[in-house]
């Protein structure tokens, strides 16, 4: 489904990215782990087309398809969703609205009639379910006012109306309390299944328990450094990035 | 300057023509104001961008045209399609001019009522003189401003509105201001507006045009609210795009009275708008909202001033413009908070959203503060859409068009959203999305 060669990515001319190589196959969940400053936003962003960075080098296939040359909408209408980091506040703008629109540039895009109101909300209701999402949430301006918890309930909602193949989570698990975290957990692995896939971007392993993943990937100074399965997450939390930082050489080299 | 004297000229002439078609109606008292008020305006000079008040507003264009006074004009006022401006036709009660001139066919609703009255301003001149005498001129001073005392000389009609003491008006009162006239008219309609104590209003007031030529509307309206008093007034301007439209609105409050002004501007080629609220007494408050929407080479320029002469009274004013192509835009807020003013809460804003690398927007908070013990903000900001904004939408499939029309609607529209005449509030929704979305396909 995806594939990343060889990526590199900068922002104001600095160097992030530093070539990437990863490849995820439908069904899987792959976790990216690393410490603070190590790049692991800026894969998320890059993916999702933030305009501020500039790829360098490299080629990043989905479904076969140039991921890179195409605009953030079109790869949202293609089955790329990021769940943000920091979910923008949007006055004005309620959440049904959002997502009404959402919804119908994709099918728009992908040559489908637009959803009838009555489909809409039948699907809106069952989805609200699957992350606890309170009713009046919806009416709401999207993400004003809501909780840090709201907020990335709200991203996973947002998500699962949407369908995408490709689910990218940038740090969905940080600022959530145990409960909130479950939640947000739980919604994705119901989301699961043959035929999508994700990319779970995360400091912490304590997500990954809920969230179990396919394969483990530890990325350093913009490149992944090693990979492994969920073992490698708990040996991560055991030892500390600090151990990763000790060995860069040993597994570069590997 | 010789043609701010031939003006002058035109504008006498046509207050003899004025007098003669008055007859009767020379003698009393409001006819002593009248030439009072064509007194000073021949003693005042037209203001340049060199008066501080004008500086970002030219209106030599208003100046260079020869406006004849639209009652004197032999233009018959049609009437037919005004009805399509209509909002909401059996629950509202309906005040229509056209061309200044008071349509008694298609004014509607407003005869059967109880404790309160609602009629063109001619019709309470013969009625009820000593009330019209009583208020006319208290609020809006001819001494300051030539607009003013050019408007008050020319008084002849306009919309006239007294509310009893504890008296709910439950309709709304929709005034329409037409102009359809292929001449250069000028329409000085003047509106009264006297809530007593402890009643309730809401009035909308709609400038709309049948017509295409260059015209002038220059209004001026006053209103009082008496203790308690509770008034909404919406004022739609949608003036034909080659329209100049000057409004000065004067509004007195007495204690613990509450005014609610929304003041949206679509139409017209030069637009003024003076809005001025007085606290006369303690305990008071008012909400001002403002919303302009230029494209072209439109210039619409609003003054507000917010007089705290008492204690314990409470302003909140928000304006918001969104300017596309050269079009400009004017923002002079200003707040006096007086000596005696204390325990003073005022709260200013001006938003502007800027489309277009030509749009220009001169905002000027201004507060002057004498008295200590207050609380008061301000803030102004021009910009464009933000980028993290456009980011989230477009990850979530959004065109950039889309993204686009969808956040400058929700900019806009915030300014309307709390208006709770539900009609109203849907027709200027549906309003601000049409302005905009032409304005976005340039």
């Amino acid at each position: 489904m995806l594939e990343i060669k060889n990526l590199h990515a900068s922002i104001d001319g600095k160097d992030i990215l530093k070539g990437i190589n990863l490849t995820v196959k439908a069904g899987e969940v792959h976790a990216i782990m690393g410490p603070n400053g190590s790049g692991k936003s800026t894969l998320a962003q890059v993916l999702a087309g933030r305009e501020e960075y500039e790829v360098t080098e490299g080629e990043v296939l989905f479904n076969g398809k140039n991921l890179l040359e195409m605009a953030p909408e079109d790869r949202a209408r293609e089955g790329v969703f990021l769940a943000f980091q920091y979910p923008i506040e949007i006055p004005g703008v309620s959440n049904v609205n959002l997502l009404k629109t959402a919804l119908n540039e994709i099918r728009k895009y992908r040559n489908e009639e637009p959803l009838d109101s009555m489909d809409f909300l039948n699907m809106i209701k069952s989805k609200m379910s699957l992350v606890d999402m309170p009713n009046d949430l919806m009416q709401r301006s999207v993400n004003e006012g809501f909780s840090g918890g709201e907020k990335k309930r709200n991203e996973i909602f947002q998500m699962a109306v949407l369908n995408p193949a490709l689910g990218i989570l940038d740090e969905t698990d940080s600022g959530l309390d145990i409960d909130a975290l479950r939640i947000v957990a739980n919604g994705v692995t119901k989301l699961r299944s043959p035929e999508n896939a994700f990319v779970v971007v995360t400091h912490y392993q304590r997500l990954l328990n809920y969230i179990v993943p396919d394969y483990v990937h530890v990325l350093f100074n913009g490149r992944i450094i090693k990979s492994g399965d969920k073992s490698l997450a708990l040996e991560l939390e055991e030892k500390g990035y600090d151990w990763v930082k000790e060995h860069i050489t040993e597994f570069v080299g590997q | 300057m010789d043609k701010h004297k031939e003006l002058k000229e035109l504008f006498n002439k046509g207050f003899t023509s004025l007098e003669n078609r008055l007859n009767g109606g020379t003698k009393g008292e409001l006819h002593t104001y009248r030439k009072d008020a064509l007194k000073r305006f021949n003693e005042l000079r037209f203001p340049t961008i060199k008066d501080e008040e004008w500086k970002y507003t030219n209106i030599s264009p208003v100046i260079a045209k020869y406006f004849k006074p639209s009652a004197d004009s032999a233009v018959i006022a049609d009437a037919k399609g005004v009805d399509r401006f209509f909002i909401n036709r059996n629950d509202f009660i309906h005040l229509v001019f056209v061309n200044g001139r008071f349509s008694d066919e298609l004014s509607f609703g407003w005869k059967e009522t109880e404790g309160f009255t609602v009629t063109n301003l001619k019709t309470a001149i013969k009625d009820k003189p000593e009330i019209v005498s009583g208020y006319i001129g208290k609020n809006a001073v001819i001494e300051d401003n030539i607009f003013t005392a050019l408007s008050s000389a020319f008084i002849e009609d306009g919309t006239f509105i007294y509310v009893n003491k504890n008296t709910v008006v439950e309709k709304p009162v929709h005034i329409f201001y037409v102009t359809n006239s292929n001449e250069e008219i000028m329409n000085a309609p003047r509106n009264l507006f006297i809530a007593g104590a402890n009643s309730q209003i809401k009035v909308i007031e709609s400038y709309e045009a049948l017509s295409s030529a260059a015209y002038f509307t220059n209004v001026v309206t006053e209103i009082f609210l008496e203790e308690g008093a509770v008034v909404e007034h919406i004022k739609i301007q949608d003036e034909a795009l080659g329209a100049y439209h000057i409004a000065r609105t004067e509004v007195s409050q007495k204690k613990a009275s509450n005014y609610l002004s929304y003041n949206v501007d679509f139409g017209g080629s030069i637009v003024r708008n003076n809005l001025h609220t007085r606290f006369d007494e303690s305990g008071a408050e008012n909400n001002l909202r403002g919303l302009y929407l230029t494209s072209g080479s439109q210039l619409v320029d609003n003054h507000t001033r917010i007089d705290h002469a008492m204690p314990h009274c409470l302003s909140h004013e928000l304006y918001k413009g969104v300017l596309n192509d050269s079009s400009r835009a004017v923002f002079n807020g200003k707040v006096m908070v007086r000596k005696d003013a204390q325990k003073t809460n005022a709260f200013q804003e001006n938003k502007n959203l800027l489309l277009s690398e030509d749009a220009l927007v001169n905002t000027k908070p201004q507060l002057e503060i004498f008295a200590d013990d207050v609380k008061c903000t301000h803030g102004a900001t021009v910009g464009q859409l933000s980028k993290d904004s456009l980011f989230y939408l477009k990850s979530r499939g959004f065109s950039h068009d889309t993204a686009m029309r969808v956040l400058i609607y929700a900019f806009a529209s915030d300014v309307v959203h709390a208006i709770d005449i539900p009609e109203i509030r849907d027709y200027l929704e549906k309003k601000i999305a049409e302005k905009l979305a032409t304005g976005l396909e340039n």
